[in-house]
């Protein structure tokens, strides 16, 4: 069919242009999208793929600015820094917990936002724009805010939830370490809840409606509606953007960063904080680098995982 | 879709959890802002013995004023803006262009370009911050903001692109067959006939790259060391720890950041729900 297509534009040209069919072809095929594409292709490949490669090869070798005369290439020497490394080690977990209870949130809360979105009631308009709004306040901001929201002095989180029994007396959570990773988590599924709902909204406004009508007239509850049809329906789309967000998530630094700095004593260090605080506080961009490519292989097994596993089991 | 909300509204139950649900919604998402919003305008003596007071008992705008004319917000806000702004012009012309060949043309090393374009949505951007910071500084462009700009652009295009290209999908490909048949050149017909209707899709694409542009803070921290240069995260960060006793005036500041990017998202996410609903719909 994308064959037709072109031999069927070629032919339009050949009317319309006057020039030689093969030459169009040529020109069509090969030619032409690349003058579109080349901005893309140039700023892409050297802003981020030729950094990439060089980052791999900085993993390889002994790149500290305090101590520029120890440069050189050391093997797996950073490797076998990193599996003896505990904080890398605390660091993973974090990464692990922060990124599954964010996601959990973030996309329960959005699908319920996405089901309500797609219904019909007063005021419709304004409210999606609303509860779209925190997807608008920039990251350093939203950690910002909760930050305030936590403390004990100014905000009323602490206060809440001692009156509710969880805390003993409204102390700073973030200065917690058994909590502190919950303050970041709770500022994440704030900020993400809109992403999930416009994407899953998207894709439940795919669905024909003929299939509830016709659901409806054989007898099926709100509920066998809801798992017969819409959750396959949404399968695809949920385990594309579930696998985005994960990986973004896993990625995303400013929230704790600003937040709480990946401490008290490391319990919110996830991997990329503490590549980023191990390159521009230590400046030891070399094991800064092999964080990376550790977290960067973490992220590729698992979305070859999602991607085997959503071949596997949804069959659209 | 009709369907759903009638049957919903013929159970009372699922009627009142249904407003349940939109005022949950509506507090979890404005809470925090009003909060913000709050303290900005509480004056700077009830601020900690009013702590947690839902309604400040006084309210003063001298906050704001301080902000505004006593410290160099408006440097960082003007840095922010030329980067954001630049950021969008350049990233929605260049993935206007990009999004426009992944719409219309098929052509050799299309899948191949397509999966880069993904990996580079997988991969830490940690893992591209140390080198990129050392061919910025080899380059002599630290505490540049056109160095920033050029990274931002880069780093939107990918997404920039793919929201674009849906747009494309969405006007159908006769229109400028049509006009080419009639004799115009393909640019004339872009001009002409699509550019028109891609209008909302440049908007979005712009408004959604703005944003993310806006709010910025890693790269920025690492580029950018110098006072004037600061962009509005970093400049605000330093503001943080410079003023760590004055509340008020830190959440004047964060009210101030604002809104741009509300004001750019309020105008746009109506198209965003659109493009990424024609996308899924083809897809």
């Amino acid at each position: 069919m994308a064959g037709k297509a072109v031999i069927a534009r070629a032919k339009t040209t050949v009317v319309s242009g006057g020039t030689g069919a093969r030459r169009s072809l040529y020109w069509q095929y090969m030619v032409e999208p690349f003058l579109y594409l080349s901005p893309m292709i140039l700023l892409i490949g050297s802003v981020m793929l030729i950094p990439l490669i060089v980052g791999i090869s900085y993993s390889f070798q002994s790149i500290e600015l305090l101590n520029p005369f120890a440069t050189g290439w050391v093997g797996f020497e950073n490797y076998e820094k990193l599996w003896s490394d505990r904080k890398f080690w605390i660091a993973l977990e974090n990464t692990f917990f922060w990124t599954f209870w964010s996601i959990f949130f973030q996309f329960f809360l959005g699908l319920g936002l996405a089901m309500l979105l797609n219904t019909q009631f007063f005021g419709k308009k304004l409210f999606q724009a609303l509860v779209f709004l925190p997807w608008a306040v920039p990251t350093f901001l939203s950690a910002l805010t909760w930050a305030w929201l936590f403390n004990p002095v100014i905000g009323p989180i602490p206060h809440w939830l001692a009156a509710l029994g969880v805390l003993s007396e409204p102390y700073n959570i973030l200065g917690d370490p058994d909590l502190a990773i919950w303050g970041p988590i709770t500022a994440n599924i704030w900020f993400g809840v809109p992403f999930f709902a416009i994407t899953l909204l998207a894709a439940l406004q795919s669905i024909p409606g003929e299939l509830y009508e016709a659901a409806e007239i054989d007898g099926a509850t709100p509920w066998q509606s809801f798992t017969k049809i819409t959750l396959p329906f949404l399968a695809p789309m949920i385990a594309i953007t579930v696998m985005l967000r994960t990986i973004w998530i896993a990625n995303f630094a400013d929230l704790i960063f600003v937040m709480t700095g990946g401490g008290p004593a490391n319990s919110t260090q996830i991997l990329s904080t503490y590549i980023f605080t191990t390159a521009f506080r230590k400046l030891d961009f070399g094991y800064a680098s092999t964080i990376a490519v550790a977290l960067l292989i973490i992220l590729l097994a698992y979305a070859v995982i999602l991607l085997w596993m959503r071949k596997r089991l949804v069959k659209i | 879709m009709g369907s759903v909300a009638r049957s919903s509204s013929r159970h009372p139950a699922l009627a009142f959890g249904k407003y349940a649900a939109i005022a949950f919604y509506l507090g979890f998402a404005l809470f925090p802002l009003y909060w913000l919003m709050k303290i900005a305008i509480t004056p700077d003596a009830l601020i900690f013995s009013e702590g947690t007071r839902m309604l400040p008992s006084a309210v003063t705008f001298e906050n704001f004023a301080t902000v505004l004319f006593e410290t160099e917000f408006l440097a960082y806000f003007r840095n922010s803006l030329t980067v954001s702004l630049g950021t969008a012009f350049f990233t929605t012309l260049i993935a206007a262009g990009a999004g426009y060949a992944f719409s219309r043309f098929v052509f050799a090393g299309k899948r191949i370009i397509i999966a880069v374009m993904l990996i580079t949505q997988m991969f830490p951007l940690l893992m591209i911050i140390a080198p990129i910071y050392k061919i910025v500084a080899d380059l002599g462009l630290l505490n540049s903001l056109t160095s920033l700009i050029v990274v931002y652009t880069a780093f939107n295009i990918p997404f920039a692109t793919f929201l674009m290209q849906s747009f494309f999908d969405g006007i159908p490909k006769d229109l400028e067959e049509a006009a080419m048949m009639d004799g115009c050149s393909r640019f004339q017909a872009l001009r002409t006939v699509v550019f028109p209707l891609t209008l909302p899709g440049l908007g979005a694409t712009l408004g959604f790259v703005f944003t993310a542009a806006w709010s910025e803070l890693l790269f920025a921290l690492m580029l950018i060391s110098k006072n004037d240069a600061m962009t509005f995260p970093v400049g605000l960060l330093t503001f943080v720890s410079k003023f760590s006793v004055d509340w008020g005036q830190m959440m004047a500041a964060g009210v101030l950041a604002l809104v741009p990017s509300c004001l750019f998202f309020i105008f746009i996410q109506r198209y965003l729900v659109q493009g990424l609903t024609s996308g899924a719909v083809k897809g």
